[in-house]
Protein backbone atom coordinates (compact mmCIF):
# COMPACT_ATOMS: atom_id res chain seq x y z
CA UNK A 1 0.00 0.00 0.00
CA UNK A 2 1.45 3.36 -0.97
CA UNK A 3 1.62 6.15 1.55
CA UNK A 4 -0.98 8.05 -0.45
CA UNK A 5 -3.48 5.16 -0.24
CA UNK A 6 -2.77 4.70 3.45
CA UNK A 7 -3.59 8.34 4.08
CA UNK A 8 -6.64 8.10 1.82
CA UNK A 9 -7.96 5.17 3.91
CA UNK A 10 -7.48 7.23 7.04
CA UNK A 11 -9.35 10.26 5.80
CA UNK A 12 -12.91 10.66 7.02
CA UNK A 13 -16.04 9.51 5.29
CA UNK A 14 -14.54 8.06 2.17
CA UNK A 15 -17.08 6.39 -0.11
CA UNK A 16 -19.96 6.61 2.35
CA UNK A 17 -18.57 4.03 4.71
CA UNK A 18 -19.69 4.05 8.32
CA UNK A 19 -17.55 6.35 10.44
CA UNK A 20 -17.77 5.27 14.06
CA UNK A 21 -17.59 7.83 16.81
CA UNK A 22 -15.01 6.82 19.37
CA UNK A 23 -14.56 8.38 22.79
CA UNK A 24 -11.12 7.99 24.33
CA UNK A 25 -10.48 8.43 28.05
CA UNK A 26 -6.77 8.73 28.61
CA UNK A 27 -4.41 9.60 31.41
CA UNK A 28 -2.47 12.82 31.28
CA UNK A 29 0.95 11.40 32.01
CA UNK A 30 1.34 8.52 29.57
CA UNK A 31 -1.28 8.05 26.89
CA UNK A 32 -2.07 11.71 26.36
CA UNK A 33 1.62 12.46 26.08
CA UNK A 34 2.00 9.40 23.83
CA UNK A 35 -0.79 10.68 21.60
CA UNK A 36 0.93 14.04 21.53
CA UNK A 37 4.09 12.27 20.42
CA UNK A 38 2.09 10.47 17.74
CA UNK A 39 1.07 13.90 16.47
CA UNK A 40 4.51 15.46 16.51
CA UNK A 41 5.91 12.30 14.90
CA UNK A 42 3.25 12.58 12.19
CA UNK A 43 1.93 9.08 12.81
CA UNK A 44 -1.02 8.68 10.45
CA UNK A 45 -4.24 7.60 12.11
CA UNK A 46 -7.93 7.89 11.51
CA UNK A 47 -9.63 10.97 12.94
CA UNK A 48 -12.71 9.40 14.56
CA UNK A 49 -11.49 9.70 18.12
CA UNK A 50 -12.62 12.35 20.60
CA UNK A 51 -10.18 12.40 23.43
CA UNK A 52 -10.83 13.23 27.06
CA UNK A 53 -7.76 13.81 29.19
CA UNK A 54 -7.87 12.83 32.85
CA UNK A 55 -5.20 12.90 35.51
CA UNK A 56 -4.96 9.12 35.80
CA UNK A 57 -6.72 5.92 34.79
CA UNK A 58 -7.64 5.76 38.45
CA UNK A 59 -9.89 8.75 37.76
CA UNK A 60 -11.69 6.95 34.93
CA UNK A 61 -15.03 5.98 36.39
CA UNK A 62 -16.84 3.28 34.46
CA UNK A 63 -19.76 5.73 34.40
CA UNK A 64 -17.75 7.62 31.77
CA UNK A 65 -17.95 4.64 29.43
CA UNK A 66 -21.68 4.27 29.92
CA UNK A 67 -22.19 8.00 29.44
CA UNK A 68 -20.17 7.90 26.22
CA UNK A 69 -22.49 5.22 24.86
CA UNK A 70 -25.52 7.20 26.00
CA UNK A 71 -24.24 10.25 24.14
CA UNK A 72 -23.81 8.33 20.92
CA UNK A 73 -20.34 6.80 20.97
CA UNK A 74 -19.99 3.60 18.96
CA UNK A 75 -16.81 2.64 20.72
CA UNK A 76 -14.62 3.67 23.63
CA UNK A 77 -10.89 3.61 24.26
CA UNK A 78 -9.57 3.63 27.80
CA UNK A 79 -5.84 4.02 28.07
CA UNK A 80 -3.17 4.95 30.55
CA UNK A 81 0.26 4.17 31.93
CA UNK A 82 1.72 0.68 31.95
CA UNK A 83 1.66 -1.04 35.34
CA UNK A 84 4.54 0.31 37.38
CA UNK A 85 4.61 3.62 35.48
CA UNK A 86 1.71 5.39 37.19
CA UNK A 87 2.50 8.98 38.07
CA UNK A 88 0.55 8.41 41.29
CA UNK A 89 2.25 5.05 41.90
CA UNK A 90 -0.81 2.81 41.93
CA UNK A 91 -3.76 4.49 40.24
CA UNK A 92 -3.61 2.18 37.26
CA UNK A 93 -3.50 -0.94 39.45
CA UNK A 94 -6.80 0.06 41.04
CA UNK A 95 -8.18 0.99 37.63
CA UNK A 96 -7.14 -2.38 36.23
CA UNK A 97 -9.30 -4.21 38.77
CA UNK A 98 -12.23 -1.92 38.04
CA UNK A 99 -11.88 -2.33 34.27
CA UNK A 100 -11.62 -6.11 34.62
CA UNK A 101 -14.91 -6.17 36.52
CA UNK A 102 -16.56 -3.76 34.11
CA UNK A 103 -15.49 -5.75 31.08
CA UNK A 104 -17.08 -8.88 32.54
CA UNK A 105 -20.19 -6.94 33.52
CA UNK A 106 -20.58 -5.53 30.00
CA UNK A 107 -20.21 -8.97 28.56
CA UNK A 108 -22.77 -10.33 31.01
CA UNK A 109 -25.26 -7.59 30.11
CA UNK A 110 -24.84 -8.46 26.46
CA UNK A 111 -22.93 -5.34 25.47
CA UNK A 112 -20.33 -6.33 22.91
CA UNK A 113 -17.01 -6.00 24.72
CA UNK A 114 -15.27 -5.43 21.38
CA UNK A 115 -16.65 -1.89 21.49
CA UNK A 116 -14.31 -1.00 24.33
CA UNK A 117 -10.53 -1.10 24.03
CA UNK A 118 -8.44 -1.04 27.17
CA UNK A 119 -4.77 -0.34 26.57
CA UNK A 120 -1.55 0.80 28.17
CA UNK A 121 0.23 3.37 26.03
CA UNK A 122 3.30 5.06 27.45
CA UNK A 123 4.53 8.56 26.65
CA UNK A 124 7.06 7.09 24.23
CA UNK A 125 4.62 4.82 22.39
CA UNK A 126 3.26 7.24 19.82
CA UNK A 127 3.16 4.52 17.22
CA UNK A 128 1.31 2.13 19.51
CA UNK A 129 -1.31 4.83 20.11
CA UNK A 130 -1.79 5.13 16.35
CA UNK A 131 -2.24 1.36 16.16
CA UNK A 132 -4.69 1.25 19.07
CA UNK A 133 -6.77 4.00 17.48
CA UNK A 134 -6.80 2.42 14.02
CA UNK A 135 -7.53 -1.06 15.31
CA UNK A 136 -10.38 0.17 17.48
CA UNK A 137 -11.93 2.17 14.67
CA UNK A 138 -11.70 -0.73 12.21
CA UNK A 139 -13.14 -3.15 14.75
CA UNK A 140 -16.04 -0.86 15.65
CA UNK A 141 -16.62 -0.03 12.00
CA UNK A 142 -17.06 -3.73 11.32
CA UNK A 143 -19.51 -3.99 14.23
CA UNK A 144 -21.51 -1.06 12.86
CA UNK A 145 -23.29 1.72 14.74
CA UNK A 146 -24.16 0.91 18.36
CA UNK A 147 -27.87 1.12 17.64
CA UNK A 148 -28.71 -1.34 20.42
CA UNK A 149 -27.74 1.27 22.96
CA UNK A 150 -28.76 4.36 21.02
CA UNK A 151 -32.33 3.18 20.67
CA UNK A 152 -32.78 2.25 24.34
CA UNK A 153 -34.61 5.48 25.03
CA UNK A 154 -37.10 5.08 22.20
CA UNK A 155 -37.56 1.40 22.92
CA UNK A 156 -38.76 1.97 26.44
CA UNK A 157 -42.21 0.43 26.58
CA UNK B 1 -36.48 -17.03 71.92
CA UNK B 2 -36.39 -16.72 75.70
CA UNK B 3 -32.62 -16.71 75.58
CA UNK B 4 -32.70 -13.82 73.10
CA UNK B 5 -35.22 -11.82 75.15
CA UNK B 6 -33.31 -12.43 78.34
CA UNK B 7 -30.09 -11.23 76.77
CA UNK B 8 -31.77 -8.14 75.28
CA UNK B 9 -33.42 -7.35 78.61
CA UNK B 10 -30.08 -7.58 80.39
CA UNK B 11 -28.24 -5.43 77.83
CA UNK B 12 -30.93 -2.76 78.05
CA UNK B 13 -31.33 -2.93 81.82
CA UNK B 14 -27.66 -2.46 82.59
CA UNK B 15 -27.46 0.25 79.94
CA UNK B 16 -24.78 -1.59 77.96
CA UNK B 17 -26.77 -0.54 74.90
CA UNK B 18 -29.42 2.03 74.13
CA UNK B 19 -31.28 -0.05 71.59
CA UNK B 20 -31.55 -3.68 70.57
CA UNK B 21 -32.23 -4.02 66.87
CA UNK B 22 -34.06 -7.27 66.31
CA UNK B 23 -37.32 -8.64 64.95
CA UNK B 24 -40.88 -8.46 66.21
CA UNK B 25 -44.26 -9.68 65.01
CA UNK B 26 -45.57 -7.49 62.23
CA UNK B 27 -48.96 -7.24 60.59
CA UNK B 28 -50.18 -10.48 59.14
CA UNK B 29 -47.85 -13.42 59.40
CA UNK B 30 -44.63 -11.51 58.82
CA UNK B 31 -41.99 -10.20 61.17
CA UNK B 32 -40.56 -6.73 60.97
CA UNK B 33 -37.46 -4.96 62.27
CA UNK B 34 -37.82 -3.96 65.89
CA UNK B 35 -36.04 -1.34 67.97
CA UNK B 36 -36.25 -2.19 71.64
CA UNK B 37 -35.12 0.68 73.84
CA UNK B 38 -36.30 -0.54 77.25
CA UNK B 39 -36.15 -3.89 79.05
CA UNK B 40 -39.95 -4.19 78.72
CA UNK B 41 -39.75 -3.80 74.96
CA UNK B 42 -37.25 -6.67 74.84
CA UNK B 43 -40.28 -8.96 75.44
CA UNK B 44 -41.53 -8.38 71.90
CA UNK B 45 -38.38 -9.74 70.23
CA UNK B 46 -38.76 -12.88 68.16
CA UNK B 47 -36.55 -14.90 65.87
CA UNK B 48 -37.56 -17.61 63.44
CA UNK B 49 -37.40 -18.48 59.74
CA UNK B 50 -39.55 -15.47 58.81
CA UNK B 51 -36.86 -13.03 59.94
CA UNK B 52 -35.44 -12.34 56.51
CA UNK B 53 -34.39 -8.71 56.83
CA UNK B 54 -30.73 -7.79 57.05
CA UNK B 55 -30.58 -5.63 60.15
CA UNK B 56 -27.00 -4.56 59.53
CA UNK B 57 -28.60 -1.99 57.20
CA UNK B 58 -29.72 -0.05 60.27
CA UNK B 59 -26.13 0.45 61.40
CA UNK B 60 -25.24 2.40 58.29
CA UNK B 61 -24.38 6.03 59.13
CA UNK B 62 -27.21 7.39 57.02
CA UNK B 63 -29.69 5.87 59.49
CA UNK B 64 -29.44 8.90 61.76
CA UNK B 65 -32.68 8.11 63.58
CA UNK B 66 -31.35 4.73 64.66
CA UNK B 67 -28.05 6.27 65.66
CA UNK B 68 -29.84 8.75 67.90
CA UNK B 69 -31.16 5.85 70.01
CA UNK B 70 -27.72 5.22 71.48
CA UNK B 71 -25.28 2.36 71.20
CA UNK B 72 -26.94 -0.48 69.31
CA UNK B 73 -26.97 -4.20 69.84
CA UNK B 74 -27.94 -5.93 66.63
CA UNK B 75 -29.35 -9.37 65.98
CA UNK B 76 -27.49 -10.90 63.05
CA UNK B 77 -27.70 -14.08 61.05
CA UNK B 78 -24.55 -15.46 59.46
CA UNK B 79 -25.31 -13.59 56.21
CA UNK B 80 -26.03 -10.28 57.97
CA UNK B 81 -22.73 -10.56 59.84
CA UNK B 82 -20.88 -10.24 56.53
CA UNK B 83 -22.65 -6.95 55.87
CA UNK B 84 -21.72 -5.75 59.35
CA UNK B 85 -18.11 -6.78 58.68
CA UNK B 86 -18.30 -4.79 55.44
CA UNK B 87 -19.43 -1.68 57.32
CA UNK B 88 -16.59 -2.09 59.81
CA UNK B 89 -14.09 -2.77 57.01
CA UNK B 90 -15.16 0.42 55.25
CA UNK B 91 -14.95 2.47 58.44
CA UNK B 92 -18.68 3.19 58.66
CA UNK B 93 -19.11 1.48 62.03
CA UNK B 94 -16.54 1.03 64.76
CA UNK B 95 -16.41 -2.51 66.05
CA UNK B 96 -16.53 -1.35 69.65
CA UNK B 97 -19.60 0.79 68.97
CA UNK B 98 -21.88 -2.17 68.35
CA UNK B 99 -22.84 -5.26 70.32
CA UNK B 100 -23.31 -8.24 68.03
CA UNK B 101 -25.91 -10.83 68.94
CA UNK B 102 -25.48 -13.81 66.63
CA UNK B 103 -28.55 -15.99 66.32
CA UNK B 104 -28.48 -19.61 65.16
CA UNK B 105 -30.48 -19.42 61.99
CA UNK B 106 -30.72 -22.62 59.99
CA UNK B 107 -32.21 -20.83 57.00
CA UNK B 108 -35.00 -18.31 56.37
CA UNK B 109 -38.00 -18.34 54.05
CA UNK B 110 -37.78 -16.98 50.53
CA UNK B 111 -41.21 -15.45 51.00
CA UNK B 112 -42.09 -14.90 54.66
CA UNK B 113 -45.66 -13.94 53.66
CA UNK B 114 -46.30 -17.45 52.39
CA UNK B 115 -46.95 -18.75 55.90
CA UNK B 116 -45.27 -22.02 54.91
CA UNK B 117 -42.77 -23.96 56.99
CA UNK B 118 -39.10 -23.94 56.09
CA UNK B 119 -38.34 -26.60 53.47
CA UNK B 120 -36.12 -27.25 50.49
CA UNK B 121 -38.64 -25.54 48.21
CA UNK B 122 -39.39 -22.58 50.47
CA UNK B 123 -35.93 -21.61 51.69
CA UNK B 124 -34.30 -18.35 50.60
CA UNK B 125 -31.72 -18.98 47.90
CA UNK B 126 -28.88 -17.40 49.85
CA UNK B 127 -29.29 -19.98 52.64
CA UNK B 128 -28.41 -22.82 50.29
CA UNK B 129 -24.67 -22.28 50.48
CA UNK B 130 -24.53 -20.98 54.04
CA UNK B 131 -22.62 -22.95 56.64
CA UNK B 132 -24.89 -21.61 59.37
CA UNK B 133 -21.99 -21.07 61.79
CA UNK B 134 -22.05 -18.30 64.37
CA UNK B 135 -20.05 -15.32 63.17
CA UNK B 136 -16.64 -14.68 64.67
CA UNK B 137 -17.89 -11.12 65.29
CA UNK B 138 -20.39 -12.40 67.85
CA UNK B 139 -20.33 -10.86 71.32
CA UNK B 140 -23.23 -13.09 72.29
CA UNK B 141 -24.32 -16.32 70.67
CA UNK B 142 -27.94 -17.37 70.88
CA UNK B 143 -28.88 -20.93 70.01
CA UNK B 144 -26.94 -23.90 68.72
CA UNK B 145 -25.54 -23.24 65.22
CA UNK B 146 -26.66 -25.74 62.63
CA UNK B 147 -25.79 -25.95 58.97
CA UNK B 148 -28.81 -25.72 56.69
CA UNK B 149 -28.65 -28.44 54.04
CA UNK B 150 -30.62 -27.27 51.04
CA UNK B 151 -28.43 -28.02 48.03
CA UNK B 152 -26.74 -25.43 45.83
CA UNK B 153 -28.21 -21.98 45.11
CA UNK B 154 -30.70 -21.89 42.26
CA UNK B 155 -29.29 -18.59 41.04
CA UNK B 156 -26.23 -20.49 39.81
CA UNK B 157 -28.32 -22.57 37.44
CA UNK B 158 -29.99 -19.41 36.10
CA UNK B 159 -26.57 -17.82 35.69
CA UNK B 160 -25.35 -20.81 33.70
CA UNK B 161 -28.41 -20.52 31.43
CA UNK B 162 -27.68 -16.85 30.80
CA UNK B 163 -24.03 -17.57 30.24
CA UNK B 164 -24.96 -20.09 27.56
CA UNK B 165 -26.90 -17.45 25.62
CA UNK B 166 -25.37 -15.20 22.97
CA UNK B 167 -24.59 -11.59 23.88
CA UNK B 168 -27.58 -10.18 21.93
CA UNK B 169 -29.86 -12.66 23.73
CA UNK B 170 -28.52 -11.54 27.09
CA UNK B 171 -28.98 -7.89 26.09
CA UNK B 172 -32.58 -8.64 25.15
CA UNK B 173 -33.07 -10.44 28.46
CA UNK B 174 -31.78 -7.51 30.50
CA UNK B 175 -33.82 -5.10 28.41
CA UNK B 176 -36.93 -7.05 29.27
CA UNK B 177 -36.21 -7.20 33.02
CA UNK B 178 -35.00 -3.59 33.26
CA UNK B 179 -38.07 -2.37 31.44
CA UNK B 180 -39.98 -3.30 34.62
CA UNK B 181 -37.78 -1.05 36.79
CA UNK B 182 -39.57 2.07 38.02
CA UNK B 183 -36.42 3.41 39.72
CA UNK B 184 -38.10 3.37 43.10
CA UNK B 185 -34.59 2.91 44.54
CA UNK B 186 -35.70 0.32 47.06
CA UNK B 187 -32.72 -1.85 46.03
CA UNK B 188 -30.48 0.95 47.21
CA UNK B 189 -32.43 1.84 50.35
CA UNK B 190 -32.50 -1.73 51.60
CA UNK B 191 -28.86 -2.44 50.81
CA UNK B 192 -26.59 -2.55 53.87
CA UNK B 193 -23.60 -1.59 51.74
CA UNK B 194 -25.25 1.45 50.07
CA UNK B 195 -24.37 3.95 52.74
CA UNK B 196 -23.34 7.06 50.80
CA UNK B 197 -24.84 10.23 52.24
CA UNK B 198 -25.52 11.31 48.69
CA UNK B 199 -25.87 8.67 46.03
CA UNK B 200 -24.30 9.16 42.63
CA UNK B 201 -27.71 8.41 41.16
CA UNK B 202 -29.18 11.47 42.90
CA UNK B 203 -26.65 13.91 41.54
CA UNK B 204 -27.92 16.07 38.75
CA UNK B 205 -24.91 18.18 37.82
CA UNK B 206 -23.52 16.25 36.07
CA UNK B 207 -26.22 13.65 35.91
CA UNK B 208 -24.33 10.39 35.50
CA UNK B 209 -27.42 8.27 35.89
CA UNK B 210 -30.62 9.48 34.29
CA UNK B 211 -33.32 9.35 36.90
CA UNK B 212 -36.30 8.69 34.63
CA UNK B 213 -37.35 5.07 34.45
CA UNK B 214 -36.47 4.50 30.82
CA UNK B 215 -34.26 1.70 29.56
CA UNK B 216 -31.23 3.89 29.03
CA UNK B 217 -31.30 5.25 32.58
CA UNK B 218 -32.13 1.81 33.94
CA UNK B 219 -29.14 0.20 32.22
CA UNK B 220 -26.87 2.91 33.63
CA UNK B 221 -28.34 2.50 37.11
CA UNK B 222 -28.12 -1.27 37.25
CA UNK B 223 -24.64 -1.42 35.73
CA UNK B 224 -23.26 1.24 38.04
CA UNK B 225 -25.00 -0.30 41.02
CA UNK B 226 -23.31 -3.58 40.11
CA UNK B 227 -19.95 -1.80 39.84
CA UNK B 228 -20.34 0.02 43.14
CA UNK B 229 -21.25 -3.22 44.87
CA UNK B 230 -18.70 -5.43 43.15
CA UNK B 231 -16.47 -6.96 45.78
CA UNK B 232 -18.61 -5.36 48.50
CA UNK B 233 -21.96 -7.07 48.06
CA UNK B 234 -22.39 -9.79 50.68
CA UNK B 235 -25.14 -11.62 48.79
CA UNK B 236 -27.93 -11.06 51.32
CA UNK B 237 -30.32 -10.66 48.36
CA UNK B 238 -32.38 -8.08 50.21
CA UNK B 239 -32.47 -5.98 47.00
CA UNK B 240 -34.15 -8.77 45.09
CA UNK B 241 -36.58 -9.56 47.90
CA UNK B 242 -37.57 -5.93 48.27
CA UNK B 243 -37.87 -5.18 44.53
CA UNK B 244 -41.54 -4.54 43.75
CA UNK B 245 -40.91 -5.10 40.05
CA UNK B 246 -39.52 -8.60 40.55
CA UNK B 247 -36.21 -7.85 38.86
CA UNK B 248 -33.81 -10.79 39.38
CA UNK B 249 -31.11 -8.62 40.92
CA UNK B 250 -29.34 -11.58 42.50
CA UNK B 251 -28.31 -12.67 39.00
CA UNK B 252 -26.22 -9.52 38.72
CA UNK B 253 -24.85 -9.48 42.25
CA UNK B 254 -24.05 -13.19 42.08
CA UNK B 255 -22.33 -12.76 38.72
CA UNK B 256 -20.15 -9.98 40.10
CA UNK B 257 -19.44 -12.06 43.18
CA UNK B 258 -18.15 -14.82 40.91
CA UNK B 259 -16.05 -12.41 38.85
CA UNK B 260 -14.45 -11.03 41.98
CA UNK B 261 -13.88 -14.50 43.37
CA UNK B 262 -12.34 -15.84 40.17
CA UNK B 263 -10.20 -12.80 39.42
CA UNK B 264 -9.20 -11.60 42.85
CA UNK B 265 -9.81 -14.65 45.02
CA UNK B 266 -12.21 -12.80 47.30
CA UNK B 267 -15.47 -14.04 48.77
CA UNK B 268 -17.71 -12.11 51.17
CA UNK B 269 -16.24 -12.52 54.63
CA UNK B 270 -17.34 -11.79 58.17
CA UNK B 271 -13.77 -10.83 59.05
CA UNK B 272 -13.45 -7.03 58.84
CA UNK B 273 -9.68 -7.32 58.52
CA UNK B 274 -9.83 -9.05 55.14
CA UNK B 275 -9.21 -6.20 52.69
CA UNK B 276 -11.93 -5.47 50.14
CA UNK B 277 -10.82 -6.38 46.62
CA UNK B 278 -11.68 -2.93 45.28
CA UNK B 279 -9.51 -1.24 47.87
CA UNK B 280 -6.54 -3.43 47.13
CA UNK B 281 -4.64 -4.80 44.15
CA UNK B 282 -1.94 -7.25 43.21
CA UNK B 283 0.95 -6.35 40.93
CA UNK B 284 0.17 -9.46 38.90
CA UNK B 285 -3.61 -9.07 38.53
CA UNK B 286 -4.67 -10.63 35.22
CA UNK B 287 -4.77 -8.11 32.37
CA UNK B 288 -5.42 -10.33 29.38
CA UNK B 289 -8.08 -7.87 28.18
CA UNK B 290 -5.70 -4.90 28.09
CA UNK B 291 -3.78 -4.29 24.91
Amino acid sequence: MSTATAIENKSPASAGRFEPRIAAFVCNWCTYTGADLAGTSRVQMMPNVRMVRLPCTGRIDTAFIIKAFERGADGVIVSGCHPGDCHYSEGNYHARRRFAMFKELMNFMGIDERRVTFSWVSASEGRKWGDVVDETIERVRALGPFDDYKTLLEETP
Amino acid sequence: MNELRQLARKLLADKTVGVVIGYEEGQGAVTRPSFATSPEQAEKLVFDARCVQNLASYLSPRRSTVRSLGKPAVVVKACDAKALAGLIREAQVKREDVVVISVACGGVLADPRSGKALSEAMVADRCRDCDGAHTSLADHKVGQAKAPAFGSPKVDARLAELQAMTAPQRFAFFKSVFSECTRCNVCREVCPMCFCARCMADKSEPQWIESSPHLRGNFAWHMLRAMHLAGRCVGCNECERACPAGIPLSLITRKMQKVVSERFGYSPSDDPNVPAPTGAFRLDDAQEFIR
